[in-house]
């Protein structure tokens, strides 16, 4: 399995107006991998995916994709790999939102982020860039989405509002993959869903491992995170307290229970 | 895969699910209106000629308001200073018409129509080109500050008043239609207006436009997407900047287009047109519900019909009878009638 980072965050401070939510957070995410973001409410998980998605600066500190800093203020000299595009200004090495995505990023935010007046089919339609109309969504990887998410099929015309909170996420999931990304953030995909739905979407999410597809997932439910991840970092005060590997974490209780103030028994 | 694409499959699949009901009470509203008007009015007639005049003046406040509706919608801006693009409209069409007075008044139907087509099409060139430049100046400093928008808008407004005095002088000018316009036509012992059908039939075509580009085209996929949520657009990779200064140009553009109608059914351009017109348009967008085009139609329609059956019964009650009719609407549906953006 390739450990090769293909996302960095070094030193990384997000201020949010007058309060400063994250505190140095420095983390890989490994190409082809599922790294699970996990940590209690309020520990600046949220914060942390939208700092990587643009959504908000980074005050200080590099967020690197791929060899290319996408975030934090302008660095000189130092390492090359965090060394801002010749194409772009020195004092600009944040990306705005949508050059991060044109990297192939997709972020599915903890709201979703449905467009609730458009239907199933104008929300999939609007995710993938290089079709203007339905019939030229790439049928193929269309028709494996339907298999991952079959209620999106009955559904196609259906406005995406009316579905279900369950339907909704899939496709929130299902928008992001629309065409191949190269890093998917996912946020608490699970948060207020009833256990067998939850069950589907671990099943589609491993359906989407399978992929190689590499994933950044903050998640609350330690059940989810130990069916998924492969990595884990954990989240205390807008700072990693922890980077290992899943299985590790999965195995200590004690570590369980220190970190994250719960255990995996008390999730099953 | 066969030669049938997926999407194709699953429309056919979703053909047995119920589709979302067009809401049909605003529409049987106006309908209800005008019949309930047409006894108290007493002669059919006068009741037709007044209708057909209403949903006229309707056509062209939906006009002028389409674009304020499509910027507050997607762009949750104030714009104050959409008056001075109404204005500009009926200026550039009064230009228009005294450099080509000759094919205005001419009796030819071609060179009449000739006329007023190069009039909007200069209104809006020259509306949506200052409409680029109002958004860059005054409007972009201030996105996402309701107060200072409102602010610097009514600012922008009153400077552009003032460098219209500047350019067309400060005192009124006539704009007649051109000849072939002119008078009216007798609809059974109804006497309907050239000029008006006119208005409803550009009306028409601008409704017909909007809708199609909203709901057939993939930027109108954006916008409506982007009045839902402008992060989550900008976060599958589309520059929602470049989209709002799109549409602030369109709805400029559009504004001009109503304003040269305006002036036409006003006869009269004088610098204050836009602002005299601008009240009744933020009625209408709040009549027909923040960002919604269609909302926007029915709310022109509700206050040109309300306006004109008043302005025949009570006619000093016609200056009120626009805020009452909001009233109302907001008393039974507090967002609008057809609500699209909830802030």
């Amino acid at each position: 399995m390739s450990t090769t980072p293909l996302l960095s965050l070094a030193g990384v401070h997000t201020h949010i107006g007058a309060y400063h939510i994250l505190h140095g957070v420095d983390f890989d995410v490994a190409a082809g991998e599922v790294t699970m973001l996990l940590g209690r409410n309020g520990a600046g998980k949220t914060t942390t995916l939208r700092t990587i998605m643009g959504l908000w600066a980074a005050s200080a500190g590099r967020v690197v994709f791929d060899g290319r800093q996408i975030g934090g203020p302008a660095v000189s000299g130092g390492d090359p790999a965090a060394a801002p595009s010749p194409a772009k200004s020195s004092a600009q090495s944040q990306l705005l939102t949508p050059a991060i995505a044109d990297l192939g990023i997709a972020y599915v935010p903890e709201s979703m982020g449905i467009f609730s007046d458009l239907t199933v089919a104008e929300n999939m339609l609007l995710a993938a860039r290089s079709a203007r109309r339905l019939e030229q969504l790439d049928a193929a990887r269309l028709e494996w989405l339907f298999g991952l998410f079959p209620a999106l099929k009955k559904f196609w015309l259906y406005p995406a509002g009316k579905l279900s909170g369950g339907q909704k996420q899939m496709l929130a999931i299902a928008r992001a993959i629309v065409e191949p990304r190269r890093l998917l953030l996912i946020d608490e995909p699970s948060k207020g869903l009833a256990p067998a739905i939850v069950q589907n979407l671990i099943a589609a999410l491993r359906e989407l491992k399978r992929t190689q597809t590499t994933v950044l997932l903050v998640e609350q439910n330690f059940a989810v995170a130990q069916a998924l991840g492969d990595r884990v970092a954990v989240m205390d005060d807008g700072r990693i307290v922890h980077r290992g590997a899943m299985a590790e974490l999965v195995a200590d209780e004690a570590l369980q229970q220190r970190l994250l103030g719960l255990s995996l028994a008390a999730h099953q | 895969m066969s030669d049938t694409t997926s999407a194709v499959a699953a429309t056919a699949a979703a053909e047995a699910i119920p589709k979302r009901a067009f809401d049909f009470r605003p529409l049987v509203l106006v309908a209800a209106i005008a019949l309930i008007a047409w006894p108290v009015v007493g002669s059919s007639s006068t009741w037709l000629t007044l209708t057909i005049a209403g949903l006229a003046m309707g056509m062209i406040v939906f006009i002028a308001a389409s674009g304020l509706t499509l910027v507050f919608g997607l762009m949750d801006v104030l714009n104050f200073g959409h008056s001075l693009f109404i204005a500009l409209g009926a200026f550039v069409a009064t230009t228009v018409f005294a450099g080509m007075g000759g094919a205005a008044t001419a009796p030819s139907v071609a060179s009449n129509l000739g006329v007023v087509a190069v009039a909007v099409l200069a209104a809006m060139a020259l509306a949506g080109t200052i409409g680029l430049g109002f958004e860059r100046l005054i409007v972009r400093p201030v996105y996402g500050q309701h107060l200072k928008q409102i602010l610097v808008t009514i600012g922008g407004a009153i400077i552009g008043e003032e460098l219209i005095k500047v350019v067309w002088g400060p005192a009124q000018i006539p704009l007649p239609p051109p000849e072939a316009l002119r008078g009216s036509i007798l609809l059974g012992e109804a006497s309907v207006e050239k000029l008006r059908i006119v208005a409803v039939v550009i009306g028409l075509v601008v409704l017909a436009a909007l809708l199609w580009t909203l709901n057939r085209t993939k930027i109108g996929l954006l916008i409506r997407a982007g009045v839902q949520d402008r992060e989550m657009v900008e976060s599958l990779g589309y520059r929602i900047r470049r989209l709002f200064v799109g549409v602030f140009a369109a709805g400029s553009a559009l504004a001009g287009l109503g304003g040269c109608l305006w002036g036409m059914n006003q006869q009269i351009v004088i610098p204050q047109i836009g602002g005299q017109v601008n009240v009744l348009l933020f009625i209408v967008l709040i009549i027909g519900g923040l960002g919604s085009t269609v909302g926007c139609l029915f709310g022109a329609l509700l206050v040109g019909l309300v306006t004109n059956y008043v302005g025949f019964l009570a006619p000093k009650l016609a200056m009120f009878s626009s805020i009452g009719l909001m009233v109302a609407i907001l008393l039974w549906r507090p967002q609008g009638l057809y609500p699209v953006v909830n802030r």
